[in-house]
C-alpha cells in the first residue's frame, strides 16, 4: 500500500487514527474546541461501526462503558467541562477494568472558563480525576502527526492493560492543520476479550462490575489494580529529550507548549546558549528516566499553559537534586517565546 | 408424576439478600422465567442498577453488567448497538430510572433503542435507607419527608410510564403489580411481551412493576401488598399504557 500523506487538523487526526486503530464505537457530545472530532467520527465511522451523538457527557462516557464491556474498541472525546462531567463514568471504567480511549482537548477553566487553549486539566487527568484509587494512561501529543500515531497506540495500551487511556491535547493542537503520514499498519483485529459481554453461549456467564461488597474484596481488587499500574509505570514511560548531554538549562514542557519551547531552543542554540528540552509524552506514567541527571548545576525551567501542575511531577522526578524554575500562564494565555527567553536569561 | 414447578435455569440456586416481603426476588424470578421460556439465556445481557438490586448478577445465570446510578440505559444502548443479535435489558429502580437517570431514560426511549426495561417502582429509595423517591406518594412518610410528601414542598409523584408513552420511539409500556398471585402472573406476561418485542426488533419496551418495600414503608409484608392495592395502584393505575 502506498503511503498517503494528507493535510488534516489535530482533532481530525485523532479521529482518523482511532478509525485506523479499529475503533468501532464512538459516543460524544459537542463542545468547543473539539467539535471537528465528533463531526469526523460521524462522517467516517466505518459501516459496521456505531456513532452516537449522546444526550450528555455522562451518557456518552457510559455508552463507552457499555461498548467496551461488549468488547468493542470504543472512544469518546470532549473538552474540559465535559471531561469533568465524565469523571464518574471514567472511574467506573477503571473500576471495571475496561479498555477505552478518552480524548480531552483542553480549554480554559475553571467553570465554563473560555474556549481558548489551556493545559489546566493536568491534575485532573494524571491524578485519576474521579473517585477512588485509579489511574489512566495519559498521552500528550505534540504535533498533528503524533496525535494520529498516539491515538493508535492508546487503543493498544487500553487493551493490553485493560485501563482507560486519555489523549490530552489543547485547543491549538486540536484545531491546527499539519500534514500527516497515514499509517499502512493493518488494523489490529480486536484481541480476544474473554471477559466481554457477548451472551454466555458455551461458557459461564461474564460479569462486568466494579462493586465489591464482601469484606476485604475491594482491597484485594485494588491491590491488583495497583500491581497493574506498577507494570505500566515501568514499561510505558514515553518522552522526547533534546540536547540533554550539554544543556545548562533544560526546558520541560508538553504538548503545544513544547512546540514553543522547541522554537526557543533553536533560537538560543543558534547564538550558542546551551538549552535543552524534556518533553514528557506520557504524563502518567510521568517519565522519571530523563531527569536522572547527575550534574547539579543543571537548572530546569518548567513551562506550562497552567499555573504549575506538571511542575509538581517534575519536582518529584528531580527529587531536589537541581534547581527548578517555573513559567506559566493560563485562561487562554500562552507563554510566548520572548517571555521564555527572558526567563532563561535570568536563570543562566 | 409430572413436575409442574421447578427452578428456572436462569436463576442460581442461592439465597437472595433481600428483606422479607421485598418484591425483587419475585421480579428477578419473573425475568429469569421469561428468559428461559423464550430460550434466550445464552443471548441475554442484563444491566443491574445501583440500589438494592445491584447484585442481581449474583442471582441471574447469564451475562450481566453493572451501571452507575441512573446510567443503565446509556450502557445498554451501547451494548445493544454493538451486539444487535443479543437480548439486552435493564432492571432499574425508581430512584435510578426516574431521578438521577431521567435524562438517560428519556433519550434512550426517544431514540427508540431496541431494549427492554424492567422498572421496579416501590415509591422509595431502599438501599440508602428509605428516603423520598420521585415516585413517593403524596402523604407518604419517608426518611426525608418525615411529615409525608407534600406537593407544595416536594412536587408530585412522577409518572414515568405515561411520560415515556408520549414518545414515538417507545412501542410498549405497561404497568403491573406484584400485589397478588394473579397480578404476578400478569406481570410475567407483560415482561414476556417486552422481551418478545425486542426479539422482533420492534423498539423500546418498558414494564413498570409496582413492588412492595415493607421495610421502608414501615409495614408487614402482608400490609405492604394491601397498600399497593389500596393506595399505590390508585396513583399508578395498572394496565397497558401504550
Amino acid at each position: 500500500m502506498e503511503k498517503k500523506k494528507i493535510l488534516i487538523s489535530g482533532n481530525e487526526a485523532i479521529a482518523e487514527g482511532a478509525i485506523q486503530a479499529g475503533c468501532t464505537f464512538y459516543a460524544g457530545y459537542p463542545i468547543t474546541p473539539q467539535n471537528e472530532l465528533i463531526a469526523y467520527m460521524a462522517k467516517h465511522m466505518p459501516e459496521k461501526g456505531v456513532f452516537i451523538q449522546a444526550e450528555s457527557e455522562p451518557a456518552a462516557i457510559n455508552m463507552v462503558y457499555g461498548a467496551a464491556a461488549a468488547g468493542a474498541r470504543s472512544m469518546t472525546s470532549s473538552s474540559s467541562p465535559g471531561i469533568s462531567l465524565m469523571q464518574e463514568g471514567i472511574s467506573y471504567i477503571a473500576g471495571s477494568q475496561l479498555p477505552a480511549v478518552i480524548v480531552n482537548i483542553m480549554r480554559g477553566g475553571p467553570g465554563l472558563g473560555n474556549i481558548a487553549p489551556a493545559q489546566s486539566d493536568y491534575f485532573q487527568a494524571t491524578r485519576g480525576g474521579g473517585h477512588g484509587d485509579y489511574h489512566l494512561i495519559i498521552l500528550a501529543p505534540g504535533s498533528v502527526q503524533e496525535a494520529y500515531d498516539l491515538t493508535q497506540t492508546s487503543f493498544d495500551l487500553a487493551d493490553k492493560y485493560r485501563v482507560p487511556v486519555m489523549i490530552l491535547g489543547d485547543g491549538i493542537l486540536g484545531q491546527m492543520m499539519e500534514p500527516v503520514q497515514l499509517s499502512t499498519k493493518k488494523i489490529k483485529a480486536n484481541t480476544f476479550k474473554g471477559w466481554a459481554l457477548t451472551g454466555c453461549k458455551g461458557r459461564k456467564p461474564n460479569i462486568v462490575k466494579s462493586f465489591f461488597l464482601r469484606e476485604g474484596a475491594l482491597e484485594e481488587f485494588n491491590l491488583g489494580l495497583q500491581k497493574n499500574y506498577e507494570i505500566i509505570r515501568k514499561k510505558e514511560e514515553r518522552y522526547e529529550g533534546l540536547f540533554l548531554s550539554d544543556a545548562k538549562v533544560i526546558l520541560v514542557a508538553y504538548g503545544t507548549m513544547a512546540r514553543i519551547a522547541k522554537s526557543v531552543i533553536s533560537q538560543l542554540r543558534s547564538i550558542g546558549e546551551k538549552v535543552g528540552l524534556i518533553r514528557p509524552i506520557s504524563l502518567w506514567p510521568f517519565p522519571q528516566e530523563p531527569f536522572n541527571l547527575k550534574n547539579k548545576k543543571i537548572k530546569y525551567l518548567v513551562v506550562e499553559m497552567s499555573y504549575g501542575q506538571m511542575l509538581e511531577d517534575v519536582k518529584l522526578a528531580v527529587g531536589g537534586r537541581q534547581r527548578i524554575e517555573f513559567l506559566g500562564r493560563s485562561g487562554g494565555g500562552v507563554p510566548s517565546q520572548e517571555e521564555i527567553i527572558n526567563k532563561i536569561k535570568k536563570i543562566l | 408424576m409430572e413436575k409442574i414447578f421447578f427452578r428456572t435455569e436462569s436463576l442460581y440456586d442461592v439465597a437472595t439478600h433481600y428483606c422479607p416481603g421485598c418484591g425483587h426476588g419475585i421480579a428477578h424470578r419473573l425475568v429469569a422465567e421469561v428468559v428461559d421460556e423464550l430460550g434466550i439465556r445464552e443471548k441475554a445481557i442484563g444491566i443491574a442498577p445501583v440500589g438494592c438490586a445491584v447484585v442481581a448478577y449474583d442471582y441471574w445465570n447469564f451475562d450481566c453488567s453493572e451501571a452507575a446510578h441512573g446510567r443503565a440505559l446509556a450502557v445498554a444502548t451501547a451494548i445493544k448497538r454493538i451486539h444487535p443479535q443479543n437480548i439486552v435489558f435493564t432492571y432499574q429502580g425508581d430512584g435510578d430510572l426516574a431521578a438521577i437517570g431521567t435524562n438517560e431514560t428519556i433519550h434512550a426511549a426517544n431514540r427508540g433503542e431496541n431494549l427492554t426495561v424492567v422498572f421496579i417502582n416501590n415509591a422509595v429509595y431502599g438501599m440508602t435507607g428509605g428516603q423520598m423517591a420521585p415516585t413517593t406518594l403524596l402523604g407518604q412518610k419517608t426518611a426525608t419527608s418525615i411529615e409525608g410528601r407534600q406537593k407544595e414542598k416536594h412536587g408530585y409523584p412522577i409518572k414515568i410510564s405515561e411520560m415515556l408513552a408520549l414518545l414515538p420511539g417507545v412501542i410498549y409500556v405497561e404497568r403491573v403489580s406484584l400485589q397478588s398471585p394473579q397480578e404476578v402472573l400478569k406481570a410475567k406476561r407483560a415482561i414476556k411481551q417486552a422481551f418478545e418485542n425486542q426479539i422482533n426488533n420492534l423498539g423500546f419496551s418498558l414494564v413498570e412493576v409496582l413492588s412492595p418495600c415493607p421495610t421502608y414503608w414501615g409495614q408487614s409484608p402482608k400490609e405492604a401488598l394491601d397498600w399497593i392495592r389500596d393506595v399505590m395502584q390508585k396513583e399508578f393505575p395498572l394496565g397497558r399504557i401504550k
